[in-house]
């Protein structure tokens, strides 16, 4: 299992802008080992966002993104209290989901 | 030069291991769930989300810094004004695979995002807007790399 993502939403104006920094390699696939093999690709390849429940964000990814991605968006018609969520999802199928309240 | 059969048939072998070796490459990259994260170029990452031939708009913009220190940690931002927009990119035009990130515009978020990208080398960095009519609309920099973020 991954290391937990860390979300930051923040209520501003209309919205609430969220911030996320997540834990993942991010490898490209393109790097080389010591011993000269090919170090396998490995990225989170979907990032969705909910907002109370209703999705809000779909996201696609690929190995450009940098390691330990971070990512900011702003939610339209969020309020203080709203409940974000964050799930992503890597090309080993790995997953994992994330919430945060809005201050 | 006479070749002798021993040397072709180690040419042939040769071959077939590059061939082998080639193989395996599309294979990991199917991994990816759209095609156009395997696309080498910046059109043919575009099509592959039903976007036309480019032109440059005032209406896209692409934050980046005009110098990155470390090509492993870029941050970028897209942002747009356009109304119907259905997919916002990131692109380095000099990466192996030039897509970094697709976002899906809905209306219940700001067509405006950030996040950080990795850059092999300088290249022209694009943010693309993607319309429901098909057309591709981008806003071009160039973004210096000091340290490469992709090493071999």
């Amino acid at each position: 299992m991954a290391d937990p993502m860390r979300i930051r939403a923040q209520a501003q104006g209309s919205g609430a802008v969220v911030r996320v920094l997540m834990s993942h390699e991010m490898e490209t696939g393109q790097r080389k080992d010591a011993a000269g093999k090919v170090i396998p690709a490995w990225h989170i390849t979907d990032v969705t966002a909910t907002h109370n429940g209703k999705q809000v964000l779909a996201a696609e990814w690929g190995p450009g993104v940098a390691k330990n991605p971070f990512l900011q968006f702003t939610v339209k018609g969020a309020k203080a209290g709203d409940k974000i969520a964050v799930t992503w999802k890597d090309n080993k199928g790995d997953t994992r989901t994330d919430e945060a309240t809005v201050s | 030069m006479k070749t002798t059969r021993r040397q072709t048939l180690q040419q042939s072998a040769a071959v077939a291991g590059l061939l082998a070796t080639s193989g395996l490459f599309p294979q990991h990259a199917h991994a990816w769930t759209n095609a156009a994260f395997e696309a080498k170029t910046v059109p043919d990452a575009l099509k592959a989300y039903g976007g036309g031939a480019p032109t440059e708009s005032k209406d896209v913009t692409l934050t980046a810094p005009d110098i990155a220190e470390n090509g492993a940690v870029v941050p970028m931002g897209v942002a747009t004004t356009l109304a119907n927009v259905k997919h916002l990119l990131v692109m380095v035009e000099k990466n192996p695979f030039p897509l970094v990130a697709k976002f899906d515009v809905s209306e219940s978020v700001d067509p405006n995002f950030l996040t950080r990208a990795k850059m092999g080398q300088s290249s022209d960095v694009y943010a693309v807007a993607i319309t429901r009519d098909g057309k591709a609309l981008y806003a071009k920099k160039e973004v210096k790399v000091t340290l490469g973020g992709c090493g071999g």
